[in-house]
């Protein structure tokens, strides 16, 4: 391994090192009720328990494969991601048309803004008890919670992002007689793409703080489901083990949408203008 | 191969400050395949009048026809280079230049001829699948001039093209440019606040006077080209136009210290 890398992994290692052995020292030398604060080394422990199978293999079971993966954990972390995935699509899906409308059009604009205006400072939140009555219990009211959260911040930037393409490519892409819609599938919505993508990464951002709070409420299971039900046993290990997994699952997240924006963004990094 | 007739055009923009005459009664005719640039300092219409032929804005009053036919808006046989090059970033340089040519209906195989070619020609052709970020300015705009060349442009409008350009660079353009005028036969409206750049390239320069624009004199440059900048000839012109353009000037110059002191 080369030096500089070692010494970047001590540097950003420091601190967390440091902070979980004090952890497992107030733990382990019994100051702290492990009910409130269990020690690092029982969540550790914990949440192998929760990604491991429940029972041992067995040919009845199916497939290994399939054995491998029916831990809890895995169970719950695909449903809340397939959540976030599924309401940010239809967010998205609903936004985009409209953003790119209300950008482009300002009859439209003026059509949509003020209804938009007065709904969009409700915090999706606020639209629990109404997707229940809606939509009842499980996967729609989630779905619907999500979309909501999606659904602002990438329609806001959509629209910023279209009213900000820079007037000079409109008018070369007049000058080489570029239809209204090639204009806007070639010229407008390219340029637009750098605000589209931002609005869809604090989407998603959004999209994955709603799921946790729609499962603690509407479903039962995922993550978010999963700590509160842990919390009706008092299993502070398991809740902390859930809490690090939703903490790994925004990471990845954020992280897939990072390369995303770098891989369409290639012509824009270090652009002038 | 086409000419620009410009016939009796005026052009006013109303403003919150009152009405400013841009450009007043401007008559002009451009003969095909002439060379000819607008010359004069800032605020003299040049740009306005270049953008009226582009079809981008239209005259208060008048015309203006290219070839036959009356311009009423933008169109690819009146090709235009800006001065910040306008090149798409989001799409190489191949994409760029064949843009014009896909919007046109071309089919795949003579787009991607016809991109080879000016890639060749102007040079381009390591930097074809390379973005518009990771070019110089020199490079850019040649892009933009080979954007323009796909399309057989019969006329080439260029608004201060060369105006970003270091001094070497900007040389070696124009001399590149001149290659292109003789081999294509383009009609070319070239704006610039340069004498020299006038002179050096110009089969024709019209100066033009300070608010409203009017042209002031329409100069002919007979020098055989290529053109020595440091001719006695070229300096004499120089001379002539510099007296010309320096009037203008000044007029700019009073007129921004009495809205400066009017204020």
């Amino acid at each position: 391994m080369n030096l500089s890398l070692l010494k970047k992994l001590l540097h950003g290692g420091i601190v967390p090192l440091v902070a979980l052995v004090l952890w497992q020292l107030l733990s382990a030398g019994g100051l702290i009720n492990p009910q409130i604060l269990p020690s690092p080394l029982a969540v550790l422990h914990k949440w192998i328990a929760y990604l491991a199978p429940a029972e041992a293999y067995t040919p009845q079971l199916g497939s290994y494969a399939r054995w491998l993966v029916s831990g809890e954990l895995l169970h719950d972390t695909y449903s809340s991601i397939s959540r976030v995935l599924g309401g940010f699509l239809i967010g998205a899906a609903l936004a985009l048309p409209l953003g790119l409308l209300m950008g482009a059009n300002q009859t439209v604009y003026k059509l949509f803004n003020p209804l938009l205006q007065v709904l969009r400072p409700i915090p999706p939140i606020a639209y629990i008890p109404l997707s229940i009555l809606w939509f009842g219990l499980g996967n729609p009211p989630a779905l619907f919670l999500i979309s909501i959260g999606s659904f602002f911040p990438i329609l806001m930037n959509t629209i910023a992002g279209v009213r900000q393409v820079d007037g000079i490519y409109i008018r070369a892409a007049r000058n080489l007689g570029a239809s209204q819609m090639t204009m806007f599938r070639r010229v407008i919505l390219p340029a637009a793409t750098p605000y589209i993508l931002t609005g869809a990464r604090i989407a998603m951002g959004t999209a994955f703080i709603v799921v946790i709070v729609a499962e603690m409420i509407a479903v039962n299971d995922g993550l978010g489901f999963r700590i509160l039900e842990a919390r009706e046993y008092m299993w502070s290990d398991k809740i902390i083990a859930g809490m690090l997994t939703i903490g790994m699952c925004g990471l990845a997240i954020d992280m897939a949408m990072s390369a995303l924006n770098n891989h369409l963004l290639s012509w824009h990094r270090g652009l002038e203008h | 191969m086409t000419g620009i007739h410009i016939e009796a055009v005026n052009k006013v923009f109303t403003g919150a400050g009152g009405d400013v005459v841009a450009l007043k009664d401007i008559n002009l005719t451009i003969g095909s395949g002439e060379f000819v640039c607008l010359l004069g300092p800032s605020g003299c219409g040049k740009s306005t009048l270049l953008n009226a032929i582009a079809g981008f804005s239209h005259p208060t009053s008048g015309r203006i026809l290219a070839g036959t036919t009356p311009v009423s808006k933008p169109g690819p046989e009146r090709g235009m280079v800006f001065q910040e090059y306008a090149l798409f970033p989001w799409m190489s340089i191949e994409q760029n230049i064949a843009f014009g040519l896909e919007i046109a209906g071309r089919p795949a195989a003579a787009i991607r001829e016809r991109v080879d070619v000016l890639l060749n020609m102007l040079g381009l052709h390591d930097f074809r699948a390379r973005f518009p970020k990771d070019l110089s300015g020199g490079m850019r705009q040649r892009v933009a001039i080979a954007r323009v060349l796909a399309l057989d442009s019969p006329i080439m409008l260029m608004d201060e093209p060369f105006g970003a350009l270091d001094a070497l660079t900007r040389r070696n353009l124009q001399d590149e440019l001149l290659k292109i005028w003789k081999q294509f036969g383009t009609t070319i409206v070239f704006v610039t606040h340069s004498i020299e750049e006038s002179i050096y390239l110009a089969d024709r320069t019209i100066v033009m006077t300070y608010r409203p624009g009017t042209i002031k004199r329409d100069v002919r440059i007979a020098l055989p080209r290529p053109r020595d900048p440091s001719a006695p000839e070229f300096n004499r012109l120089k001379r002539e136009l510099g007296e010309l353009v320096m009037e203008e000037q000044q007029r700019h110059h009073q007129a921004e210290m009495a809205a400066t002191t009017a204020d």
